[in-house]
């Protein structure tokens, strides 16, 4: 036995022939927080649907907990928690009433229904919410509302499409760190296009595009494309390329404007102490010296839009 | 499972007024119509002289009461059916039960039941109102427990129907309209087929079903009817959603 929370098999999705998601395979454990990544359309919440049971994969395979959903889709259901794009909110129950028959249908045991539908509340900070009518909360509260319905079980795996859509920065916050703390213990799959996001909350990134997984990997292998081996070093009296290619560790340099110039270092070396030394020395006037770090957004773009095979990276 | 379903059919209807004014509605000329049949048999029976005319308070006043909400029921099911699927469709709230641990079957017997025991409130309190004329007459109890059933029965056959038409759009009206067309034919096909009683289409006719239990006579015949018309269309439309599922 292996202790995978989701086992994605080949799952293959025709839409009318065209491929919305194509092959897409994943694993993920206990304790572990997922992050799917992609532009509009690329196939994230087809790939959810499908983890929950709500499509039907035209190819492949899911299993929760090692139960396949194919097969006994009643047992796998029973251990997800499941929060789609449009939140599935009976407008005309109270918050109360709504958790209640969430949990009911999850078949939470009648005499803890009381306990489960508080604790909810009280995570995604609705206590005071409780006999409002879901119709007159904000689009915030709905969405905690939303929350609250796919955890209110205690589920296994968790699977939250864009959770943080329509929150205000602090509510934000409460909630990167509710999913953080429900990733400790469980399973957490968020799909989201806020990249510094995934950054804060996860430790698995996938990114997906046009239907095919274009990375698979530990966030820090992510990080390690953003940060890479660059300084950006800005000087009043800039010195030639060449002689900057001198100092111990520098293996690029080049200009970038009047003044600015990117140099690029080998992996274990750190220039940045003898480049301010040779500096100070030839008078190079410098102003400024700094990490050049790539945004995530340009690695996100560089990995959705050129054509490049699938990077594997085993987790850390 | 399929009761916690049902209750939340049952939750909703009664969370907006919709399910409260067609009930009151209901209830009120169901009343309007007890009370004319109890004065319409006094003067009708005081003009009879001969006993072959004379007809029990039960017969009489069952039969119209019985007769009328059979006919309303028409209007009263499709407005009530037209929301169970497709306002969950057009709202996108479908998820929310797909992802639950339960069987697609289950979901659709648990609206349907949900919209039955709603209508059942209105049998059991016709049931009871004809009950009360026990106070001046010694009324036959068979009579109104067969017309009760024929009428549940009836009630659950539209529900049945309303249910399917309501998987099939995102529109409520149009399964509304949809459902009141279809129940309209399948009650009055037998007017159609008036002059061949025998013909096939007419014993498809849903009126003509109800005709027995509404003479006080509870026939399997007519029940394995109705029930095979829940049974065809409860299928159907769990084929419909789960063609959802696979189809997306």
């Amino acid at each position: 036995m292996n202790n995978f929370t989701v086992e994605a098999n080949e799952l293959t999705r025709l839409y009318g022939g065209r491929e919305a998601v194509s092959n897409v395979s994943f694993t993920l454990s206990k304790g572990q927080v997922l992050g799917f990544l992609g532009p509009n359309g690329a196939g994230k919440s087809t790939t959810m649907k499908m983890l929950t049971g709500n499509l039907a994969p035209s190819n492949g395979s899911v299993k929760i907990c090692g139960i396949d959903m194919m097969e006994s889709p009643k047992e796998a259901k029973a251990l997800i928690g499941y929060l789609p794009e449009m939140r599935p909110l009976y407008k005309e129950l109270t918050v109360d009433e709504y958790l209640t028959i969430a949990a009911r249908l999850h078949r939470v045991s009648a005499g803890s229904i009381k306990k489960a539908v508080e604790v909810a509340k009280e995570r995604c900070g609705l206590g005071h919410m409780s006999k409002r009518l879901i119709e007159n909360l904000s689009n915030g509260y709905q969405q905690r509302v939303g929350i609250a319905q796919a955890i209110i079980h205690n589920p296994m795996v968790v699977i939250l499409d864009e959770p943080t859509v329509g929150l205000d920065p602090i509510q934000i916050r409460d909630i990167r760190a509710l999913i953080r703390e429900v990733g400790a213990e469980r399973s957490v799959i968020i799909s989201t296009h806020i990249l510094p996001e995934v950054e804060m909350v996860c430790d698995h990134v996938q990114i997906i595009d046009k239907g095919k997984l274009v990375f698979n990997g530990a966030i820090d292998v992510l990080k390690k494309h953003r940060i890479g081996n660059k300084l950006l070093v800005g000087m009043h009296n800039s010195p030639s390329t060449d002689e900057m290619l001198k100092i111990d560790g520098v293996t690029e340099a080049e200009n970038v404007s009047a003044g600015l110039m990117r140099v690029r270092f080998a992996e274990d070396a750190a220039p940045a102490e003898s480049i301010v030394q040779a500096a100070v020395k030839n008078g190079w006037g410098l102003y400024q010296i700094a990490p050049d770090q790539t945004s995530l957004e340009d690695v996100f773009v560089q990995l959705t839009y050129q054509e490049q095979p699938v990077a594997e990276h085993t987790a850390a | 499972m399929i009761i916690n379903v049902a209750r939340k059919e049952l939750k909703s209807m009664f969370a907006s007024p919709m399910g409260w004014v067609i009930l009151s509605l209901l209830m009120f000329s169901f009343g309007t119509y007890y009370l004319n049949g109890v004065n319409d048999y006094f003067a009708v029976m005081s003009g009879a002289m001969r006993p072959a005319e004379r007809t029990g308070v039960t017969q009489f006043v069952g039969q119209m009461v019985y007769g009328f909400a059979s006919f309303m029921v028409l209007f009263a099911v499709p407005l009530l059916s037209m929301r169970l699927i497709s306002e969950e469709r057009r709202s996108q709230t479908l998820p929310f039960l797909f992802s639950a641990p339960i069987s697609l079957t289950e979901i659709v017997m648990g609206k349907f039941l949900g919209l039955v025991a709603f209508l059942s409130i209105l049998v059991v309190f016709i049931g009871l109102m004809l009950s009360t004329l026990n106070i001046w007459a010694d009324i036959d109890f068979g009579f109104i427990i067969a017309n009760s059933i024929g009428l549940l029965l009836m009630i659950a056959s539209f529900s049945a129907l309303g249910l399917y038409f309501s998987s099939m759009t995102q529109q409520p009206v149009i399964a509304a309209i949809l459902t009141f067309i279809a129940l309209f034919a399948l009650m009055f096909l037998d007017r159609f087929f008036a002059g061949d009683p025998s013909n096939m289409l007419a014993s498809l006719s849903l009126t003509r079903h109800f005709q027995s239990f509404s003479g006080g006579l509870i026939d399997t015949g007519d029940i394995a009817y109705f029930l095979l018309f829940i049974i065809t269309f409860l299928t159907l439309t769990v084929r419909r959603l789960d063609a959802d599922r696979l189809r997306g």
